[in-house]
């Protein structure tokens, strides 16, 4: 028989949260020295997935790094490739045809609003709330059959090229983004009456976890994490890109910094995203999908190129290094969640253990994306 | 406009003038490509590049003893740290760490700071103690390259496996 471990009233000890543990949603450790409930320091522990993607950047062409994207983030895929034809496109001066520019608008946002239902089950269910993870994949699996239709994939999209699209949208997928407009704005009442009033949600994200502007700064945190810090930093709205200057769309701002902030920000970018859908569908300009003309080897001129993009998770960044090759000569990738999830082992001093995996609920992490 | 205000305070850094950019011949033109020897080593100093091609605003290349100064002066500007990385260029047998900073507000800048290091014994000061965000991408620079950042209170592989003792974005790096 083993006896019972008695602790003297001073004492810490360590606890190991993952990596398999079903809170981190994916192989993320967290080494956390408590005392009791709470938290007097934790360390992070990262890279249990980490395939280098940059790596395998400079050893293929710009065409066959299309897919390697896509791999990072399994929930939000599209908003990366964007970036990723936005720089090439911008570095070897490839006009895109503005129909392709709509789509692939129109392509990201649905894709950003999947990210979302997905992040929103997924933290209710932390917080010990099952149904509405049911409810958010049921609104979810319509846009991935949506896409599915058009791109060929589920998850794991190839859909942009350099220049413009692989495929074009039919008059069906245009017929179903329309009819889920008015669905999603129906689940999204649904879903704020179910949970948003709820008193034990509330009671357990009001207040818990602030996060100061100042730290945000210094740590390089972006999407919602900035936003319901109050600080009002959406990089569509920043540093315009593709086609966004044409839709109006708001970015929503929290100023209360706390957890429920940051779940605030998230359902009201549905709505957003929701709006800019409706409009592209509605703007939608005929005409080709992919240029006519088009170098037919991608070799961007030697120097520094660097492009970001706002994806479901963040300001997503990436920084070309060419020597005028046909492969790159550096390609970094700077993850909006990389950054986002580094404040954690600061933010959680302190705080007791439930709170601290609430916290980690609000951040949206996708532990392939943060380790790339 | 802060891009103007912190051009003028990045120029104080550099006594002399900077020189002409560099990447005159790199634009079109399909000459022999053989025959083009590449051009050397930037000078330090501080150039701007155009927004719309390069996608940032200002670039200041300095020595590694100057970086914790330029550092402070982005960090008393209000920027935020983007992201820290490395360039290879072995060619020239010297390592280049670049580090990106950008804006919350409306007011767009985008300022990369880049400073090269002997690729035997790269060494730059850390920047954690200006910028706690710093620590894990130079944490991941030195998994990658190899660069070692002075002073960095945890500096053990992030990324790579703890016992790695290779680091692969090198160019001459066999798996």
């Amino acid at each position: 028989m083993n006896s019972p471990i008695l602790l003297q009233p001073d004492e810490t000890f360590i606890l190991n949260v993952g990596p398999q543990h079903p809170a981190t949603h994916g192989v993320l450790r967290v080494k956390m020295e408590m005392h009791g409930e709470y938290i007097v320091n934790a360390e992070t522990v990262i890279g249990y997935i980490h395939r280098m993607h940059e790596k395998m950047g400079e050893l293929k062409t710009y065409p066959q790094f299309l897919m390697n994207l896509s791999r990072m983030d399994y929930l939000g895929a599209l908003g990366y490739s964007h970036g990723h034809v936005l720089l090439v496109e911008k570095a070897s001066g490839i006009v895109v045809p503005e129909r392709a520019e709509y789509i692939r608008a129109i392509m990201v946002e649905l894709n950003r609003i999947a990210s979302h239902l997905f992040w929103f089950g997924a933290f209710v269910m932390d917080l010990g709330g099952f149904s509405p993870l049911m409810y958010a994949l049921q609104d979810r699996e319509h846009i991935l059959d949506m896409l599915e239709a058009v791109t060929g994939s589920r998850l794991t999209y190839c859909y942009f090229r350099f220049g413009g699209l692989y495929n074009d949208v039919d008059d069906d997928f245009i017929a179903a983004a329309r009819r889920f407009i008015p669905r999603m704005r129906k689940s999204m009442k649904k879903y704020h009456r179910l949970v948003t009033g709820n008193i034990i949600f509330r009671k357990r994200l009001e207040g818990i976890a602030p996060l100061s502007k100042e730290m945000c700064r210094k740590y390089g945190a972006s999407s919602a994490v900035a936003r319901g810090s109050g600080i009002n930093f959406d990089v569509r709205k920043n540093e315009p890109y593709s086609v966004y200057p044409e839709f109006d769309f708001d970015v929503p701002v929290y100023h209360e910094c706390d957890s429920l902030a940051r779940y605030m920000v998230r359902m009201d970018e549905i709505e957003q995203s929701l709006r800019i859908v409706e409009q592209g569908l509605d703007k939608l300009p005929g005409g080709p999908i992919m240029p006519d003309k088009k170098p037919k080897l991608i070799k961007p001129p030697a120097g520094d190129y660097y492009q970001a993009v706002e994806t479901a998770r963040g300001s997503f960044g990436i920084r070309l290094v060419s020597d005028g090759g046909k492969n790159p000569y550096r390609l970094k990738l700077r993850s909006p969640t990389y950054s986002n999830m580094h404040l954690f082992d600061e933010a959680c001093r302190g705080m007791m253990i439930m709170d601290a995996l609430a916290f980690m609920g609000s951040l949206d992490l996708v532990i392939p994306e943060i380790d790339r | 406009m802060i891009c103007e205000k912190l051009k003028l305070t990045l120029q104080t850094l550099f006594p002399e003038p900077t020189s002409a950019p560099l990447e005159a011949q790199s634009v079109g033109d399909d000459q022999d490509k053989k025959t083009i020897t590449p051009p050397p080593p930037r000078p330090d100093g501080l150039l701007e590049r155009e927004y719309s091609v390069h996608g940032y605003h200002l670039d200041a290349q300095i020595a590694p003893a100057q970086l914790l100064v330029a550092v402070s002066m982005l960090d008393d500007a209000d920027f935020f740290i983007e992201s820290i990385t490395g360039v290879d260029w072995i060619k020239d047998n010297q390592l280049e760490v670049v580090y990106d900073f950008s804006r919350y507000d409306f007011d767009l800048c985008r300022v990369v700071i880049r400073t090269r290091v002997d690729r035997k014994s790269p060494v730059v000061p850390t920047i954690t103690e200006i910028y706690p965000g710093a620590n894990w991408h130079e944490r991941e620079t030195h998994d990658f390259f190899g660069i070692k950042f002075d002073g960095h209170p945890h500096l053990i592989p992030l990324l790579l496996p703890e016992d790695a003792d290779f680091h692969p974005l090198l160019k001459d790096f066999k798996a």
